[in-house]
């Protein structure tokens, strides 16, 4: 089941991106990451509008949600996934810079399962992700599956 | 997360109880945790808060780990509840349970829980687990429940 996990990148910087996918490479070897540049980009391959990638049915998905982003931000990604009667099913962990109580409070309200505030150290943000890898990597995790059908 | 963030754990198995306890210790989480023997324990706590008549804790920040198989008030039925009520929905709730079918953990994703752990049957495993759980709960913020 393991091998089947998608996680889903919405980060629109470059270096945070990087240094994400890096270190969650250390620790889900076996699992597919997908990088989305903006909020648009995210929303499209989920509702499946003329993108290149397409979701399955068959993978587990997980998504890691900046909240500033450019064209559509990470507060309007979570609103949209978490009114889809389907779609809400997908984990949602919030990874940004933004640390105010406020938005914190108005991300775990729209249904976000956690919500991390990446750390300004570099080294810190590079354990924070190998934390949260490990975690994502647990062999007794189960994800839950996502039927989509387009008509 | 902040040091008072508490950590609620609705388990009715007091050897796993003592097993998750000490293995959040050891990934150097030190919040408070809380022990909670059956569904409507935690229900009476949650829920009480939730009316304000316990001063002390009506305003706090928790996360939930949840067992299913639990006394009285199963962890599925915990888990609806704790969706449905408005401020109590804000709490992360880890379901962490020896149940493993398809059906069910289908049930607690639509639900909404933020994680469904299967527990590992080595005793090793299942405090390798939880080891990783605690170092990662270390990094996630909470927010305020009233």
């Amino acid at each position: 089941m393991k091998k089947d996990m998608v996680i889903l990148i919405a980060e629109d910087d470059t270096g945070h991106f990087q240094l994400i996918k890096k270190n969650l490479w250390l620790t889900c070897v076996d699992s597919d990451i997908l990088q989305f540049k903006n909020g648009r980009e995210v929303l499209d391959f989920l509702f499946k509008k003329d993108t290149e990638v397409y979701f399955e049915d068959k993978k587990q998905y997980i998504l890691l949600l900046d909240i500033r982003m450019t064209q559509v931000d990470g507060i309007e990604v979570l609103k949209r996934i978490k009114e889809d009667e389907e779609l809400q099913k997908i984990p949602v962990i919030m990874l940004t810079t933004t640390s105010e109580a406020s938005m914190i409070k108005q991300c775990y309200e729209l249904g976000c399962s956690y919500y991390i505030v990446k750390p300004v150290n570099y080294h810190h943000f590079m354990e924070a992700v190998q934390n949260l890898g490990e975690f994502l990597s647990l062999g007794g995790m189960r994800l839950p599956f996502i039927k989509k059908s387009y008509v | 997360m902040k040091k008072e963030t508490n950590i609620l754990i609705a388990e009715d198995n007091k050897e796993h109880f003592e097993l998750i306890r000490k293995n959040l210790l050891r990934a150097d989480l030190c919040n408070e945790t809380l022990n909670f023997a059956d569904g409507q324990e935690i229900l009476d706590f949650l829920f009480d808060m939730d009316k304000g008549f316990e001063g002390e804790h009506n305003s706090h920040e928790y996360i939930l780990l949840l067992d299913l198989n639990l006394p009285k008030v199963d962890g599925v039925k915990v888990l609806e509840k704790v969706k449905q009520d408005t401020q109590l929905k804000k709490i992360p709730v880890i379901i962490l349970t020896a149940t493993d079918d398809r059906h069910t953990i289908e049930r607690c994703h639509n639900l909404g829980c933020s994680t469904y752990i299967v527990k590992p049957r080595e005793h090793q495993d299942f405090e390798e687990t939880i080891q990783k759980l605690g170092r990662f709960l270390a990094v996630v913020e909470t927010t305020l429940i009233k």
